[in-house]
């Protein structure tokens, strides 16, 4: 391991995140802010939210942005380096084995996921206050959490970075992500599906809905959720399963 | 025949006649490589692809032959070219050559070092620059060298330093700071061909350097790469330009649909062409007869029919301009009009004609 090329990699991506840092702010906060502000706060206060749904709320949306960041820090630069200008070529030139490359940008992707969902809980707070109940019993439970489902969509980045084109990014938004998010548990606790035993099942298999559950678990408990540590487990074993798939398919397309 | 078979030298060619130093040799031993999927186009744009398919499969997979079986050996401290045309394996080689292609069987090394099995100590040596400008493009030309530096582990006082050298070197110091999307083609090749040099490796490859060039940027890249060359290091290139090959190469090796044609020096080549000269001959009608008259001719080393127009023919011969009278007066004799003459002079063009039957142009 070279950690010389290692750090030097990481130190490009961190110049490229800060030349662009004002789109990726507004990219990563809008949409969730935006969200927050219109449920937990004009539903709310007009009565047609109860007001505990403001803190029921903060968790989904924090696994949300995110999972968003992850994916989209990751993939969106593999989609285009691996494009014909091969833009990424001169990384894969570089004295390192060229998995690495592809650990530091799991590892890059998700500091920016852990920093977007670190961000979300003041912001959300500010935008929601009074009414948020926080009960952060264990704050190293919490702190795995997070860390897993940073991981998760970094490395679910990875996978799928190096398995969409170009062409076929909108696609990946509206069959990926988007039923994710929505079957992710994000805006109710997975619990609320037990009128549909069979999606409550089905929903399982989204990892969305384990990052979720486990910040719920974490953050605000006094809710129904998940055993936080059948959370960890499977968020752990989503990790190595993303990862590993990652770097197959990095391989696939860096090598001909 | 002065012409020297790729393996013969393989096997004779063990110790280096001249090298530099701790200079960095490259060898290949009977690679090959089938890609099943289209490769891309970086590494041989110039593959049609549908050639062959697998039988049995209810989805056969197309498959293409891009290498058949290639050993050769670049001394170290030459220059080396890859003379072929478009898709007939050059770039692939240089794909192999630099991890960036897995061979589908056979051998390359760098120096002492596996290029496949020791991947990490390979990409120490070598510098790297292929057919399309693969910049960083979100970075700015300074920044693309420093960071490249930076992979490399140079330190940072050093590799500012050699950016400013390169940037001035390729002429591209007004327009270092600015980001590389707005490049012509032509400033995109020389920041490539400048990244390239900034880890200063013992081995550069250069996949069609001057394509795009224009002249005088050509001239200077020609005299930057002899001046490399000239501290000791190895230079393999790939061009289907004659000129090119033939001005800056101290040893070439010609490649057709994956195979080496022929290996030597540019004069050893241009040498091994009967007679030297070509003369393209385009008759009114077909007349074997003709043909075997102007066998006869003194100077007249080989005439050969062209498969696919009978009414053609080649004449390979020790001059050129002074047999036309001749061949003229023959033609006269024989009642066949002379429709078309065509002199080349002993050229690496002849030498590929001659071995292949198709114009490297084609």
């Amino acid at each position: 391991m070279n950690w010389t090329t290692f750090l030097a990699l990481l130190g490009r991506d961190a110049h490229v995140a800060r030349r662009n840092f004002v789109p990726l702010i507004l990219q990563t906060f809008l949409q969730p802010m935006m969200f927050v502000f219109i449920f937990g706060r004009v539903m709310v206060s007009s009565g047609y939210m109860p007001a505990a749904y403001k803190s029921l709320l903060l968790p989904g949306i924090m696994a949300i942005s995110m999972v968003f960041t992850g994916v989209w820090a990751v993939a969106m630069p593999l989609i285009a380096e691996f494009q014909f200008t091969r833009e990424i070529e001169d990384r894969l030139l570089a004295p390192i084995n060229i998995s690495w490359l592809a650990i530091e940008k799991v590892f890059f992707g998700a500091l920016q996921a852990l920093a977007a969902g670190l961000a979300v809980i003041p912001m959300a707070w500010l935008l929601l206050r009074p009414g948020v109940e926080f009960n952060l019993s264990s704050p190293l439970r919490f702190a795995c959490v997070t860390v897993l489902v940073a991981l998760f969509s970094a490395c679910g980045g990875l996978a799928l970075g190096c398995s969409v084109n170009q062409t076929h990014i909108g696609l990946m938004f509206s069959m990926v992500l988007t039923p994710m998010i929505f079957f992710g548990c994000t805006y109710y606790p997975w619990s609320a599906l037990g009128h549909f035993p069979i999606l409550q099942k089905v929903v399982l298999i989204n990892p969305l809905v384990y990052a979720s559950e486990g910040l719920r678990g974490t953050l605000v408990p006094q809710f129904p959720h998940l055993p936080v540590l059948a959370v960890l487990i499977v968020l752990t074993i989503f990790d190595v399963l993303f990862l590993a798939v990652g770097l197959r398919q990095f391989h696939a397309k860096s090598v001909s | 025949m002065a012409l020297i078979s790729l393996s013969q030298s393989f096997l004779t060619q063990r110790a280096p006649p001249y090298g530099i130093g701790m200079s960095t040799g490259i060898r290949t031993r009977d690679l090959r490589k089938t890609y099943t999927s289209p490769p891309p186009l970086a590494s041989g744009g110039g593959f049609g692809f549908s050639a062959a398919r697998g039988k049995g499969n209810k989805q056969p997979k197309p498959q293409i032959v891009a290498l058949d079986g290639i050993s050769l050996e670049v001394l170290p401290g030459e220059i080396f070219g890859l003379l072929g045309p478009n898709g007939a394996g050059k770039s692939t080689t240089v794909g192999i050559l630099t991890t960036r292609v897995r061979p589908t069987s056979g051998q390359a090394w760098i120096g002492e070092h596996d290029v496949w099995a020791e991947q990490v100590a390979v990409k120490r040596l070598i510098g790297v620059v292929q057919q399309r400008p693969n910049l960083d493009f979100t970075l700015t030309a300074r920044e693309i060298l420093l960071f490249h530096g930076a992979y490399f582990g140079i330190d940072s006082h050093e590799r500012t330093e050699r950016a400013t050298t390169l940037l001035e070197r390729f002429k591209l110091t007004d327009r270092a700071d600015q980001m590389v999307r707005g490049f012509s083609g032509g400033m995109m090749q020389r920041l490539a061909i400048a990244r390239a040099m900034m880890h200063d490796p013992q081995v550069l490859f250069l996949d069609e350097p001057s394509a795009g060039l224009d002249p005088q940027t050509r001239l200077l890249l020609w005299e930057i790469i002899r001046e490399y060359n000239q501290s000791g290091k190895t230079v393999l290139l790939t061009t289907h330009n004659m000129e090119e090959a033939d001005a800056l190469c101290q040893r070439l090796a010609i490649i057709d649909h994956g195979k080496n044609i022929a290996l030597g020096t540019p004069a050893e080549l241009k040498a091994s062409v009967p007679g030297g000269y070509l003369l393209r001959l385009r008759f009114g009608q077909h007349s074997p007869e003709m043909l075997q008259r102007l066998q006869r001719l003194a100077g007249v080393r080989e005439v050969r029919p062209i498969a696919n127009n009978e009414n053609s023919a080649d004449v390979y011969a020790d001059r050129g301009g002074s047999l036309v009278g001749e061949i003229a007066s023959l033609a006269s004799a024989a009642s066949v009009e002379l429709c078309d003459v065509h002199i080349s002079e002993p050229s690496l063009e002849n030498l590929f004609l001659h071995h292949t039957g198709r114009s490297l142009r084609d």
